[in-house]
């Protein structure tokens, strides 16, 4: 077991709680052993690491429920030891891995790979989330219940839609029996085929193909009409248009036990970033409006969306480098997520408390997670950062094996000093 | 030493330094210098109608033609551009051989890059594929068409075949009719003749027409007869009839009589109105043969000959930009 550890005049913040103020923390035998909203603490026995933060911010380790790695199939791209070290310096704790891999994670033995992979890197936690449909086709339930009992922490066939009404329904249905959420991209199957850009004067003008804003509202529509039929518990995975949070917010008013979450890459960046074709740029779903960006920012102030994302999606040079229709999809964002985040602190737009909530409280309640709060008793993940330190974000030194970042040269502010997982300490500047 | 050819010196006179180094977007220039680039062209016009119509303005360039898609007019009209001009041509059509196993666009660039080319022309199916390769390689870069986005060239030698027909271009209507919706020289055009100070109509079926296209600050009619009313130029689209079988339009019988160039819609136009098209045409299917072969209203034939001499413009300019670089 790792020794004692004591963080001292730190700046608390814990969306948990609701505290924000001076505070120190001590750490023992990986778990939070207490808690003082005080910057000093006496009677620290002499073999307890004291952390002077110096007035740094002390947060929750961050929990991003939307990651993919290379692994297992594409470790070329990133591998879960790669990825793992990418979250922990950017302060990362938790990540949950999507099963769209080689073999697609949809039964038990590939999800306990992964849970075993995660335990021998030992660096954060790792938890997987198994494929709603067998080979993520969406047309046969993957062993569902068998994926729960390994450690699955939710389902979802990812970047595919469930096309097929009936099978969404019953993969709803039977899931809820399990208390499993399921995580659902909206988007219209037949007007994204082929779309590189969201419809509209740009992308008509730089000759891309398109779809609508809409078909993201039309599918989630049908996702939440669903998700009412069968009582289960919906995640609505990555709103990115003002239409969109329409239906999100009607569902919310009437009870449903929908959550939402988006991007940080949809946050931060609209169509116009695109530019002259930069595929960094090139998401799935694809970078929308000035318009929706800032729906999609007031959406996250209002609580109305509750989690955000990294969406970490590696892809090699290769597979970037090439004409824009043809290049493939994602950005990598596990290190660059907190910074990312803050801007909106920095700019303004949204509260801080706020922001820390939807990347530490929110998704840890969502999925039931002990961790995301500052308080005795909880796991010792925690992050320590400098919250106005400058940062100049360089994709090429980014620890990913994917340098896709559309960060890319973005000054940004806010620099992880160290983050702990269980105790131990995995990234120290 | 053998006398100049005559008309040889307004062409020297009037070669200038092409103001960038690639030749990606009809949005590249400014309305002097397409200006500077038509009055240039004018010049090759004359010396290509000469009985000898070998130059050396490019004498030791190479040019090298990269068609990632079929293409025999363009291809050939700037072959024959670069070896009228004195420059070594080579035609490289990468579909059938590298791509196929499995090298990239960005690999083909950097090998023929290697080969030190000096101007490289090039077409492909992507949008933005031109632009992607011009940041790759050391010589200038052509764009022929990417994909549904521009076709620069096109719209120079369109403006030239206007100009001359015309002797101006500030005031005209032109009418861009068809499918603008996947229509890089749609696209092209529509930067250029606003440059130029054209007002621009798009006529075509809603399928066909791009959904933000009312922000191009052009007028859009869904219906031909009055999008081309009073119009001095009609300028049709190339179709794919794959699109016309309940795809983007119901059947082809059905799209000539709604959108198809005809007499009868065609007398609607200005009396004066000239009928252009980018080739090649669906006869009977965007427009009727009738039209289209009227030597007194159709400048199509003029187009395919200004297309040389607007691309012998272009290499000239583009040559004497790098000779300014070294």
């Amino acid at each position: 077991m790792s020794r004692p550890l004591a963080f001292t005049n730190a700046r608390l913040v814990d969306p948990a709680s609701g505290y924000d103020g001076p505070g120190s923390v001590i750490v023992t035998e990986g778990v939070i052993a207490d808690v003082v909203q005080a910057p000093t603490l006496g009677g620290l026995s002499a073999d307890v690491e004291v952390v002077d933060a110096g007035g740094a911010l002390l947060i929750p380790g961050l929990i991003d429920i939307r990651v993919k790695t290379g692994e297992p199939g594409a470790e070329p791209k990133e591998t879960l030891k790669s990825a793992a070290q990418a979250a922990a310096a950017g302060g990362v704790t938790t990540m949950v891995v999507q099963p769209d891999t080689h073999p697609v994670m949809d039964e038990p033995a590939v999800v306990d790979f992964i849970l075993r992979r995660a335990r021998d890197i030992e660096l954060v936690n790792v938890y997987p989330a198994g494929a709603a449909t067998k080979g993520a086709q969406g047309q046969r339930m993957a062993e569902i219940g068998l994926m729960h009992e390994a450690g699955c922490l939710y389902v979802t066939d990812a970047d595919r839609p469930i096309v097929d009404s009936k099978v969404f329904q019953r993969v709803l249905m039977y899931a809820k029996a399990f208390d499993t959420p399921v995580a659902h991209r909206p988007a219209d199957p037949w007007l994204s085929a082929g779309a590189a850009a969201t419809s509209g004067e740009f992308a008509a003008r730089m000759g891309l193909p398109s779809v609508p804003a809409i078909a993201e509202k039309i599918m989630l529509e049908r996702d939440l009409a669903l998700a009412e039929l069968t009582g289960a518990k919906l995640i609505v995975d990555q709103v990115t248009t003002a239409a969109a949070l329409e239906s999100l917010k009607r569902a919310k008013d009437r009870g449903l036990a929908v959550t939402a979450t988006t991007s940080i890459n949809h946050l931060s960046f609209n169509e116009i970033d695109i530019g002259d074709y930069r595929t960094f740029c090139k998401l799935d779903p694809p970078l929308r409006s000035e318009q929706d960006r800032q729906a999609v920012i007031d959406a996250v102030a209002s609580g109305l969306i509750e989690v955000v994302v990294s969406a970490h999606a590696p892809a090699p040079a290769e597979d970037k480098r090439l004409p824009y229709d043809e290049a493939a999809p994602g950005a990598v964002g596990l290190q660059t997520l907190l910074a990312a985040l803050l801007a909106f602190h920095h700019d303004g737009q949204i509260p801080l408390m706020d922001l820390i909530r939807t990347v530490t409280s929110a998704p840890a309640k969502l999925l039931g997670l002990p961790a995301g709060r500052i308080a005795k008793g909880a796991p010792a993940d925690l992050v320590l950062c400098d919250l106005n330190a400058p940062v100049v974000i360089d994709a090429d030194r980014l620890v990913s094996k994917s340098k896709n970042s559309p960060f890319d040269g973005r000054r940004l502010q806010g620099k992880v000093l160290r983050t702990v997982v269980d105790g131990r300490t995995v990234y120290k500047v | 030493m053998s006398a100049a050819p005559p008309g040889l010196n307004d062409v020297l006179q009037r070669t200038f330094s092409f103001p960038k180094r690639h030749f990606l977007s009809s949005t590249d220039l400014n309305e002097v210098e397409v200006a500077s680039l038509l009055d240039l062209a004018d010049g090759f016009v004359s010396l290509n109608r000469q009985t000898s119509k070998k130059l050396d303005l490019l004498k030791g360039r190479t040019l090298m033609n990269l068609f990632f898609e079929n293409s025999t007019r363009t291809q050939s009209s700037f072959e024959l551009a670069g070896k009228r001009l004195g420059a070594d041509v080579v035609n490289m059509s990468p579909r059938s051989s590298s791509i196929s196993k499995g090298e990239t666009l960005i690999d083909t660039a950097v090998t023929l890059n290697a080969m030190q080319p000096d101007l490289l022309v090039v077409r492909h199916a992507s949008s933005g594929a031109a632009s992607l390769l011009s940041q790759k390689v050391g010589c200038s870069v052509i764009n022929a068409g990417d994909g549904q986005h521009e076709h620069p060239t096109q719209a120079l030698l369109d403006a030239l075949s206007m100009r001359r027909a015309f002797g101006y271009i500030s005031g005209l209507k032109v009418a861009i009719c068809g499918d603008v919706l996947h229509s890089r020289v749609a696209r092209s055009n529509i930067a250029m003749l606003q440059m130029l100070g054209a007002s621009v109509r798009l006529v075509g079926p809603p399928t066909l027409i791009p959904p933000a296209a009312d922000r191009w600050n052009v007028e859009v009619f869904h219906d031909m007869r009055r999008g081309i009313a009073g119009c001095d130029v009609v300028m049709m689209l190339r179709l794919q009839l794959e699109r016309m079988d309940g795809v983007m339009a119901p059947s082809q019988r059905e799209y000539f009589r709604f959108f198809g160039l005809d007499r009868e819609k065609l007398a609607l136009a200005a009396p004066h109105v000239r009928v252009m098209h980018p080739g090649p045409m669906n006869r009977g299917v965007e427009i009727d043969s009738d039209v289209a072969d009227d030597l007194s209203v159709s400048l199509i034939q003029d187009q395919v000959e200004m297309g040389v001499a607007a691309r012998m413009a272009v290499l000239t300019s583009l040559a004497a930009r790098l000779e300014n670089d070294r």
